[in-house]
């Protein structure tokens, strides 16, 4: 399960930079997406993946037994899918504007702030 | 063990913003709300410093958790100060907005979102868990996004993209970097980490983790080699969000790597001398780059890259009195940047134009408001006894203490430079006679304004000017701050007994 999780972050992120790399607009957002959920994953690989252990303290016990899932690494991935969802959201209207004001999506073409006044 | 107070600068932000949502067709309101709420913020912000140098390192746990399960809030001096300077430059540029926002932006919630961004800053200052310091740079960032964007010109959508890819591949890289830390230690608390990886046998890869946040907070912060974003975007926004981006944006990039690499990574050899070689660079770059521009914002924003090689090369030489200069630089250069966003924005009312090439005759037209410009500019250049000496005198200091001739050498160029690039602008847009610009429809002139629209825009300018006077001539004060802060940087003992109470 572990070297499966890692082969898939691996191509993840190789695939949101490649994507990123290329000159459309709308690729550079998938890679961004996809780069996003890659680290995703990446958190949730490294929270120690184990098997029907749930974080809960029994009655009679004061603290958690040796083996659990980690509580923690999900907490964090939820926040930062709330968040890069919000972002991506973002972006794509952004890209929706672009395309309109500036009539491409060719981000070779995007050389307005670079005009000298 | 809870100080509740801590988090006040930042809660009291979110309650202006709500206040100020709830006003959202009322401008004349919302602006008074804004100037009332950010001169609050500014005495709340005073009374945190004076309580953090009277009684040390204050730390607050929410919602009562123990550290490290819990997230903690920090202030130590370093963070205190920061968040002062933070109201302060906000102080001004919501005075600065009153005066030069357009209301049709005002419409679309310039005020609430300027008011959320200061909260993401004060926050990021204070917070002591690293994975929120993560979300508050994703707040910082996504209301920038907004207020960068909003009027939607050509320009704008333009720099964004390029700003909005920046900042969310940082985002992404600064994220990797805290799964990776925390698979290797199993913490977020950043007083428990410097313990933690203190301890972690995998020295290699602690050392990539470093690597992942000198890139992801590198991005940020506008250095060498991944500052191509910043010159592409900080001109195209209204003078008064270029300030606040110019001021502080970049400044929380450089306060992470302060806070990251002196508490929980402590350099090797290589990592400063990473840190060092990119430092140089920054300073190259950034100053050839300001030289060779014709708009004025577009010399600010490279001289912001320029400034940030100087706060780098304290983390680069990293010995107690090069991080007291590279503190001292912050502070001034804060209070600096603002400044001379709006003091552009004010030419650009009276001439319609931002080149230099057009410009012209300032000084002959307006000479009282001319000598006030003077003050953010020769501040810049470092003039002694003004603001910008003081910081460079400590980091040459520090580096020839730790011999590094070639840090001396690149410091004393970016001097030289940035005297040069004002030299410049000075002679282009002050004494060169001007001729006559054509009137252009659709910008409203400065004599066209309000009397109090007019006050508002001089008036902050006035106020930051001030600020940096007093920075100068009260260097002493700066100064034996800026040690503390150093020291408590380096020896991080106080601050890990404050947060975890051993």
């Amino acid at each position: 399960m572990e070297i499966l999780l890692v082969i898939i972050i691996g191509l993840l992120y190789a695939a949101g930079i490649y994507m990123m790399l290329r000159r459309s607009l709308v690729k550079l957002i998938i890679g961004l997406i996809l780069l996003g959920n890659g680290a995703n994953l990446l958190i949730f690989l490294l929270g120690k993946i184990v098997k029907g252990e749930p974080p809960i303290i029994a009655d009679t016990e004061k603290m958690l037994g040796e083996i659990y899932a980690d509580p923690v690494p999900q907490a964090l991935i939820l926040t930062a899918i709330v968040i890069s969802f919000g972002l991506q959201a973002f972006a794509i209207i952004l890209i929706k504007r672009a395309y309109k004001v500036v009539k491409t999506d060719d981000l070779d073409e995007m050389n307005a702030t670079d005009e000298d006044l | 063990m809870s100080n509740p107070y801590i988090v006040l600068p930042v809660i009291f932000q979110l309650f202006v913003a709500v206040v100020l949502m709830f006003s959202w067709n009322r401008k004349n309101l919302q602006k008074l709300i804004s100037v009332i709420g950010s001169l609050i913020a500014l005495l709340i912000s005073l009374l945190l410093l004076l309580k953090v140098n009277q009684d040390g390192i204050q730390a607050m746990q929410a919602g009562g958790w123990v550290a490290p399960f819990g997230i903690t809030f920090v202030a130590d001096t370093f963070s205190a100060l920061l968040v002062l300077l933070t109201a302060i430059a906000g102080l001004a540029v919501s005075v600065f907005s009153v005066g030069s926002i357009r209301n049709a932006r005002i419409k679309f919630g310039y005020f609430p979102i300027l008011h959320l961004l200061i909260m993401g800053l004060s926050g990021a200052f204070l917070t002591g868990d690293i994975f929120n310091l993560y979300v508050w740079f994703e707040i910082i960032i996504i209301s920038s996004f907004v207020l960068l964007t909003i009027g939607g010109e050509k320009a704008q959508i333009e720099g964004a993209i390029k700003y909005v890819t920046m900042n969310l591949l940082a985002s992404v890289i600064f994220l990797t970097a805290i799964a990776i830390l925390y698979g290797l230690t199993g913490s977020l608390n950043m007083a428990d980490l410097s313990i933690q990886v203190a301890a972690v046998e995998n020295r290699g890869l602690v050392n990539v983790t470093a690597i992942l946040f000198l890139i992801g907070f590198g991005i940020k912060s506008a250095v060498f080699p991944l500052y191509f974003w910043l010159p592409a975007s900080y001109h195209t926004p209204p003078p008064a969000i270029s300030a606040i981006f110019g001021g502080l944006l970049t400044k929380v990039g450089v306060y992470a790597l302060l806070r990251v690499f002196t508490l929980i990574f402590i350099p090797d050899e290589f990592l400063t001398w990473v840190i060092s070689i990119m430092a140089m660079l920054t300073i190259l770059t950034g100053g050839l780059g300001a030289l060779i521009q014709n708009n004025m914002r577009k010399v600010f924003s490279y001289l912001i890259i320029c400034h940030i090689g100087f706060m780098l090369a304290g983390l680069g030489i990293y010995s107690a009195i090069a991080i007291a200069g590279a503190v001292f630089y912050l502070v001034h250069d804060i209070m600096v940047k603002t400044n001379l966003f709006m003091v552009s924005g004010l030419i650009f009312k009276f001439k319609g134009t931002y080149s230099m090439r057009l410009l012209g005759g300032f000084y002959k037209e307006q000479p009282l408001l001319s000598l006030l410009m003077a003050i953010p500019l020769f501040s810049l250049v470092g003039i002694p006894p003004l603001s910008g000496f003081w910081g460079k005198l400590l980091l040459i200091k520090g580096a020839i203490a730790s011999s590094n001739i070639l840090m001396i050498a690149f410091i004393i160029l970016g001097s030289f430079l940035t005297l040069f690039i004002i030299a410049k602008l000075w002679a282009a847009v002050f004494w060169k006679d001007g001729a006559e610009l054509p009137r252009k429809k659709h910008i409203k002139y400065f004599e066209e304004l309000k009397p109090l629209k007019k006050k508002a825009m001089i008036g902050s300018i006035a106020f930051l000017s001030v600020i940096s006077l007093g920075i100068g001539f009260g260097a002493e004060w700066i100064m034996r701050l800026s040690m503390t802060i150093a020291e408590n940087l380096m020896d991080p003992t106080p601050y890990i007994q404050a947060v975890l109470g051993i």
